[in-house]
């Protein structure tokens, strides 16, 4: 009796919830001058030059994001475990901020900081990046918080620098390897969240691919409805893919 | 602790176990498990990991469902009957107490959901802590109490309701050793004052024999021996048992007409030895006899200073090493190297085959 | 003692070089531009959160928040019980995880569009329930008002609430379950007397997480409606592009300090509530 009202529950979860998406998949297959099915919407991605644009923009920036994530905040929490613990709860404190401050405040207050940023560095949209790497602090501090706590980081440390390797080698070589769950982690979310966002980009008159998308979407509803899917299973995946990876990883 | 039989408490009821079996999938946890309880005794069951007897346990408790056999209670069959009915009263390996509740509502709780009067609940919980030995921490949450005081609780808690059968679920387990040896003479004092019929769990044998009215020892799910501890200890029933509890030598032996002879000496045969032919003795180190003797084929190789009895290891001349057992003022005199000459004190081997 | 603590903080300049730079500079813009404007220090641009338009605004937010917190919370609550009692390692479990992840935290946009695919004017639901049904359920286009907000907020909350109180629901010890049933407790009683009271810090901070995530939530609002600007977010947009009326960017400064100061009371109050549970639930 109980496994029937479990297994009702769950249809009716899962209609509720996948739904939407199948309808994102009919919709943006409809050929709505002959009926039947088009992939024309789908082709889009590659054919519209400027979503095409968008998307290989989005894309960088969530590379650019990750990379920058890494180099910013792994060797700063492994710095803090070993030589400023006194330093440990103001990092954490800066990394969980972004929490509670909205996206939508930090653009609406970015807009003095940018003047110098487009200054120094241009008007290219990769400059989110900075943006961007606060905006993921919280997730990647997690990731990689979870993933120091698990090793003897410490022991680790001293063994490598006792035979000689510099910091730089010691964090390379020694500690990423031992915590490349926690990496891969952080940065499989900050490229889903990358990807996802919109405030900011759109609010500062950048064209990442989510500004693309609700710019189509005014026009062209398929083409838009498309990129949405798009992006939602290739977080989908990514994130699957992780979760996957981290069971096999504990088995070891 | 041993009682003598007759001064068993009159309040316990009987459990019977028949022929119990439980199969998971392709695995068989408990293979016709039979076992009958007096009121008010204390059985330990006692095995490594894996052998059942927390199947066996939690199958008493109603917490898993027999396959097969039927679990009967004071004479009344309650194999059917749902957990919360049982009348049980169960201390877990660890992690039992109900985090948000204080010692004393926790201790309580049995006789809350019972329907029982504020007032005359609040006694009975205190006069529970108190037999314990918690007065003092009756407003403590778990988070605020060490391991072993959260064990007392526990117990103080599963004896609340009066229960016909208490039931310990390896409940030491998770203790540092010298809380351990305090809590299991605890547990056991507490029991012979309240009388109730007892099934404790562990897979620690010196636990097991040290509290124990009866211990019953089992493997792959079934039982190989329910006796008094010093019968387990010196007269095993099968190969498993004598080598599960207690240490042993294992020494080649040729056996021939209920006589065992192994290192030059010969001795008698427990039942359940191989009738005849060569076979291997399961030798206990205190039965071990080690002589200083300069033509002597056996060498000290060590020796282990533990205490008021020390182990001598020795190398026999094919050279397995042998443990004996002396009292360190025996031992004291050899040197590793020495030669000497190892016998066997009259005893009863079991002696099996290979 | 301090100058060493100064020297050995070197490395961590450039952490606390990007937060400051581009957390806490804006923040503080914004604090600072609530209260000042042209003329110096002036509670003006305060003043104007007490306006109709905003003061509108800010409940039609609470109001939004409150009701998607709360479904969000419950069935939230119920498909994260039915997530746990699946095995930890199945296939099952990992799945839908990963979906609630993607869809609580990566969907702003997307979500905004899947609705539109399923209920909008063209949507497919809408187009199969005029087929068969010969009913208009896209109606006056409510999906792009309040109302369709509220739906695909709940759409990602719910997936939230999961993500957020699972680790609770899994912290629930089988030992005390057990405990409880061998002391003569039924189901029932289980639950009011361990269960509820041992999830029930977790349940009202994650619905307060809810609330916070859905009052400072932009992007799925953004797509979904263009013109209006019925919730604090979109108001905060129009002040920011507008081209209309001098001093709109003041009141965008306005608009987020009462954001802030939202967010911050009921995230303080989440994290109260949480501590006291990781103690338990650990």
């Amino acid at each position: 009796m109980r496994t029937l009202g479990r297994a009702a529950l769950w249809v009716v979860f899962g209609l509720f919830f996948l739904f939407p998406l199948y309808a994102m998949a009919d919709f943006s297959t409809r050929n709505l001058i002959q009926g039947g099915r088009t992939g024309a919407a789908w082709a889009n991605l590659f054919t519209d030059e400027a979503l095409y644009q968008a998307i290989i923009t989005s894309l960088l920036l969530s590379l650019l994001t990750v990379v920058a994530m890494l180099v910013v905040l792994v060797p700063t929490m492994i710095w803090v475990r070993l030589r400023t613990p006194w330093a440990r709860g103001l990092v954490e404190f800066l990394c969980l901020l972004p929490l509670t401050i909205p996206a939508l405040v930090i653009v609406v207050g970015l807009k003095n900081v940018y003047l110098w940023v487009t200054y120094l560095l241009g008007e290219s949209a990769l400059t989110l990046t900075f943006v961007y790497v606060v905006l993921v602090l919280p997730f990647a501090y997690r990731a990689l918080d979870a993933a120091l706590s698990a090793i003897d980081l410490q022991t680790l440390a001293e063994a490598a620098r006792s035979l000689g390797a510099g910091w730089t080698t010691t964090i390379v070589r020694v500690v990423v390897p031992n915590i490349a769950s926690g990496v891969l982690s952080a940065a499989f979310i900050s490229v889903a969240v990358v990807l996802g966002e919109y405030t900011i980009a759109s609010l500062s008159g950048f064209e990442t691919l989510q500004v693309q998308i609700v710019l189509i979407g005014k026009s062209d509803g398929p083409t838009s409805v498309a990129a949405s899917l798009a992006v939602l299973l290739f977080g989908f995946v990514l994130l699957l893919v992780l979760s996957l990876l981290s069971r096999r990883r504990r088995r070891t | 602790m041993t009682t003598g039989g007759s001064a068993r408490s009159s309040t316990g009821v009987g459990v019977d176990l028949d022929d119990l079996t439980r199969v998971y999938g392709t695995v068989k946890a408990l293979d016709g498990l039979t076992l009958h309880i007096e009121p008010g005794e204390f059985v330990a069951l006692l095995g490594p990991s894996g052998c059942g007897k927390t199947t066996a346990l939690r199958i008493l408790a109603g917490l898993d469902e027999a396959t097969s056999g039927t679990v009967s209670v004071g004479g009344r069959d309650v194999t059917s009957v749902p957990a919360n009915k049982r009348d049980m009263g169960m201390v877990f390996q660890a992690y039992s107490l109900f985090p948000h509740l204080t010692a004393l509502q926790n201790v309580e709780f049995g006789l809350k959901v019972r329907g029982r009067e504020r007032a005359k609940r609040t006694a009975r919980a205190t006069e529970m802590l108190d037999l314990v030995g918690l007065s003092a921490h009756l407003n403590k949450y778990a988070a605020e109490m060490s391991g072993g005081q959260q064990q007392r609780v526990a117990l103080a808690r599963a004896l609340a309701i009066q229960p016909s059968v208490l039931l310990l679920d390896e409940p030491l387990s998770a203790l540092d050793a010298k809380v351990r040896t305090q809590l299991r003479d605890e547990i056991r004092r507490v029991q012979l004052e309240v009388g109730t019929t007892t099934v404790f769990v562990t897979h620690d044998q010196e636990e097991a024999l040290a509290v124990a009215d009866r211990v019953g020892v089992m493997s792959a799910g079934r039982l190989e021996q329910l006796a008094p501890p010093a019968q387990v200890y010196a007269d095993p029933a099968t190969p498993f048992v004598a080598e599960f509890v207690g240490l042993n030598n294992k020494v080649p032996a040729d056996v021939a007409s209920g006589r065992a002879r192994l290192l030059g000496t010969e001795v008698a045969t427990l039942d359940g030895s191989i009738a005849s032919g060569a076979g291997t003795a399961l030798l206990r180190p205190e039965s071990v006899t080690v002589t200083a003797d300069p033509a002597g084929t056996s060498t000290v190789k060590s020796v282990a200073f533990l205490g008021p009895i020390s182990r001598v290891y020795v190398a026999l001349v094919d050279g397995a090493v042998i443990d004996a057992q002396l009292s360190s003022a025996q031992a004291r005199v050899f040197e590793p190297g020495a030669a000497v000459t190892v016998g066997v004190e009259q005893t009863r081997v079991l002696v099996v085959p290979g | 003692m301090l100058f060493r603590r100064l020297r050995d903080s070197i490395p961590l300049l450039p952490f606390f070089a990007v937060v400051a730079i581009f957390l806490i500079v804006p923040t503080v813009t914004v604090l600072i531009g609530a209260v000042y404007d042209e003329g110096g220090f002036s509670l003006a641009r305060v003043q104007a959160l007490f306006t109709e338009t905003a003061l509108s605004a800010l409940s039609k937010s609470v109001l939004l928040s409150g009701s998607t917190a709360l479904l969000g919370a419950i069935f939230g609550a119920l498909l994260a019980w039915l997530i746990v009692t699946r095995p930890p390692e199945s296939l099952v479990r990992r799945t839908v995880l990963s979906l609630c992840s993607v869809l609580a935290q990566f969907g702003g946009v997307a979500l905004a569009f899947a609705f539109l695919a399923t209920i909008g004017l063209n949507g497919v639901l809408t187009l199969w329930v005029q087929e068969y049904l010969g009913a208009n359920l896209a109606g006056s286009g409510w999906l792009y008002g309040l109302p369709g907000l509220i739906l695909v907020y709940t759409y990602f909350q719910i997936p939230l609430m999961v993500i957020v109180f699972l680790p609770a629901l899994e912290g629930l010890r089988e030992q005390w379950r057990e405990a409880a049933i061998s002391l003569g407790a039924s189901t029932w009683q289980y639950w009011r007397e361990v269960a509820v009271p041992l999830l029930t810090p977790a349940f009202l901070g994650s619905a307060l997480l809810l609330f916070a995530n859905a009052f400072a939530a932009y992007a799925t609002a953004a797509a979904l409606v263009s013109q209006g600007s019925p919730i604090v977010p979109l108001l905060i947009r129009s002040a920011l592009t507008s081209e209309v009326v001098l001093g709109q960017s003041g009141f965008a400064y306005a608009l987020a300090l009462e954001m802030i100061v939202v967010v911050a009371v009921v995230m303080v109050a989440y994290n109260l509530l949480v501590r006291r549970t990781a103690r338990w639930l650990r």
